[in-house]
């Protein structure tokens, strides 16, 4: 199902820490406000799976990749800094 | 008494065994159980090569696995490299006692927005660890996030809660760091890992390259202090711990024959066992003749000899050696002897050091001839040399080896001086000189000294001859001292001067004996005349007294006829 999105993110977070609460949900307000209806999230706790981190090469939590389109993307942090989520994930330009 | 509880406390400081040849012995027993070490080094000097050995020992050795945390090879690479060292990592990794994760850092696709945790980096490490129940671990090299992180006050306080971590896990940890400038790792990683430091370094001097190790620090125990050359070869890595500092070697009495009888008797019975002796002289005395010698005699006694030569290929050793009647091609077989050629130039000399060590650590020779010791000297300064001469006594010596080492003295200097003054680390020192005269180059010898033994203070000549060494005393005569065909002649000499002076003497012996015969002949013809003269003299006496009373009886006959009386 997700694969047929334009936009496939998947956000690493570790536990349901305040800052990836932040992260999760300012991911979504962007997504909502750029790519509506043509993304994916994924939400990855790496304590449940910790054996996932090594396919992403996560070492930061929250980390959101992009995995498509291709190049990978990866985005570290709360996300709170709108301007480099949007640079990092090449969503404005499509705007 | 809290003082004398942490001191006993500093005693147990538990710690987990390298399993690195050497290296246990400079940090008396490895590195400190359940805490970080970090290991600086210039790129190249051996770091990652060292932090696996540390795993896999400990996985053989000490039955702790191991998981190695690379952040700049790929699993693979590492196999590979670690090859090359006889250790096959993939059957140790199948056996799950081994773990290797690549984490890849890539600033090129990494975008920070906003605040962030390293967790993910924790939570690979603990998964790491617990899926092979890891005791130690190794990460190399962690400063390499340092350029996949722009906010160093995030990655800081991340550092500094991952060493806390690892010690609250127990994990004997092994921190890699790149030298910097003018703090021991580029990214003063040192400020973090307080337990344990070593720095690895890789200099080159006279484009011979030596690696060396030092513990700069290790708290709560005490270790080696100084540089240490290591090597690294088919057997992983060497360290040599052999400059020892106090010199109590274990001492022997026993004496060892240098396989030629006279020196025996000069030196008073042989070289104490585990002496070291010098033989020094100038090019073509025979030098090596009398390690062959020793060497010889060593075998022949069952003992086991190293024989380093420097100059000359085994091959020539053995066949000139055969040309004075020594055989050494059984020894080989029987696995007496073992050669060890090759060129002083080959390798740095602490390279040498630590390759002679290792060989002597695997064959556990009882004698090692070094022939000769001057080209290790040529190939590097000083005293750097002599350092390295006097590390290499105390191994043999702490070894109880007993070990003869020829000298090329130049023909220009002082014979009595060799090159590194390597004379105060001999205990026995024979000196092999030239002497021309009349046309003739004599080799004489002599020992200069031995220590604790009584020896002679002659010179010899040293013959070499098809039959072997042969040491003869010099012709001491009104002459002066005389070698060679001059002693010869000499002697021949004074040989045919005896003989006439013992013709003569024999003569006038038996001229006397003559003489004395003639003589006794002459009493006893005296003596006879003397009988005859008594007969005679008795005759005569006899004559005189008939006449006497011939002629009183003719007196009376006449008075008779005179009518006279007798008068009484």
């Amino acid at each position: 199902m997700a694969k047929s999105k334009e936009y496939e993110l998947r956000l690493y977070v570790a536990g349901k820490t305040s800052r990836s609460e932040l992260a999760l949900a300012n991911l979504k307000k962007y997504c909502e406000e750029y790519v509506k209806d043509r993304y994916s999230i994924e939400v990855i706790d790496l304590l449940a799976n910790p054996q996932l981190a090594e396919g992403d090469q996560i070492l930061a939590v929250p980390t959101l990749v992009r995995r498509v389109p291709v190049p990978i993307r990866k985005i570290i942090g709360d996300l709170s800094n709108e301007e480099k989520v949007l640079v990092g994930l090449d969503l404005r330009e499509r705007q | 008494m809290s003082k004398v509880l942490k001191a006993k406390k500093l005693v147990n400081l538990e710690k987990a065994p390298t399993g690195i040849n050497g290296l246990d012995e400079i940090t008396e027993g490895g590195f400190p159980k359940g805490r970080p070490t970090l290991l600086a080094g210039n790129a190249g000097c051996g770091k990652t090569l060292l932090a696996m050995e540390f795993l896999i020992k400990g996985i053989t050795e000490c039955d702790e696995p191991g998981v190695f945390i690379s952040f700049e090879e790929s699993a693979k690479d590492l196999a590979l490299n670690v090859a090359s060292l006889g250790y096959d990592l993939d059957s140790i990794i199948a056996d799950g006692k081994l773990r290797i994760d690549q984490v890849i850092v890539e600033r090129s696709e990494i975008e920070e927005a906003g605040e962030y945790d390293l967790e993910g980096l924790f939570i690979r490490l603990g998964y790491a660890i617990d899926s092979i129940g890891a005791k130690r671990i190794v990460l190399d090299t962690l400063e390499s996030l340092f350029s996949g992180f722009t906010n160093q006050s995030i990655l800081r306080a991340e550092l500094r809660r991952l060493f806390a971590w690892l010690k609250d896990r127990g994990m004997t940890a092994i921190i890699t760091g790149e030298r910097g400038d003018t703090t021991l790792t580029r990214q003063g990683l040192e400020e973090y890992v307080s337990d344990c430091v070593i720095l690895l370094d890789h200099r080159i001097e006279d484009q011979i390259s030596t690696r060396r190790l030092r513990v700069v620090k290790y708290r709560g125990s005490t270790h080696g202090t100084n540089e240490y050359p290591f090597l690294i070869d088919e057997d992983g890595i060497t360290v040599m711990p052999v400059t020892s500092l106090n010199l109590n070697h274990p001492v022997s009495k026993e004496r060892i024959s240098s396989g030629v009888q006279q020196l025996d008797v000069m030196l008073g019975g042989g070289f104490y066992k585990g002496s070291s002796i010098l033989v020094s002289g100038t090019s073509g005395t025979g030098k090596t003749n009398i390690s062959g010698y020793f060497a010889d005699a060593a075998c022949r006694s069952g003992d086991k000899c190293l024989f380093v030569a420097f100059e000359e290929s085994p091959q020539q050793i053995t066949r000139n050696l055969q040309s004075i009647g020594i055989n050494l091609e059984p020894h080989i077989k029987a696995g007496l002897l073992q050669f060890r050629a090759v060129r002083a130039a080959s390798q740095g000399l602490e390279m040498h050091l630590a390759s002679l060590y290792k060989v002597i650590q695997k064959f556990k020779p009882q004698v090692v001839v070094i022939d000769p010791i001057t080209t290790l000297a040529s190939s590097s300064n000083v005293r750097d040399s002599q350092n390295m001469l006097s590390r290499m006594m105390d191994m043999l010596k702490a070894e109880n080896i007993t070990a003869m080492m020829t000298s090329l003295t130049q023909g220009h200097v002082n014979l009595e001086q060799t090159e590194n003054s390597v004379s105060s680390f001999a205990d026995t020192w024979l000196l092999l000189r030239d002497f021309e005269v009349n046309g003739e180059r004599n080799r004489l010898m002599y020992v200069l000294k031995s220590r604790g033994t009584h020896h002679s203070n002659q010179v010899r000549e040293f013959i070499i001859s098809d039959n072997g060494i042969n040491l003869v005393d010099v012709y001491l005569g009104p002459e002066g001292m005389l070698t060679g065909s001059a002693r010869v002649a000499a002697e021949a000499r004074a040989k045919s001067t005896e003989l006439v002076r013992k013709n003569a003497m024999a003569t006038s012996k038996r001229e006397l004996k003559h003489k004395r015969l003639a003589i006794l002949a002459q009493i006893q013809s005296l003596n006879a005349e003397l009988a005859v003269q008594d007969i005679e003299s008795e005759k005569t006496n006899a004559n005189e007294e008939e006449r006497g009373a011939h002629d009183s009886a003719d007196k009376a006959a006449f008075m008779v006829s005179r009518g006279g009386k007798l008068r009484g």
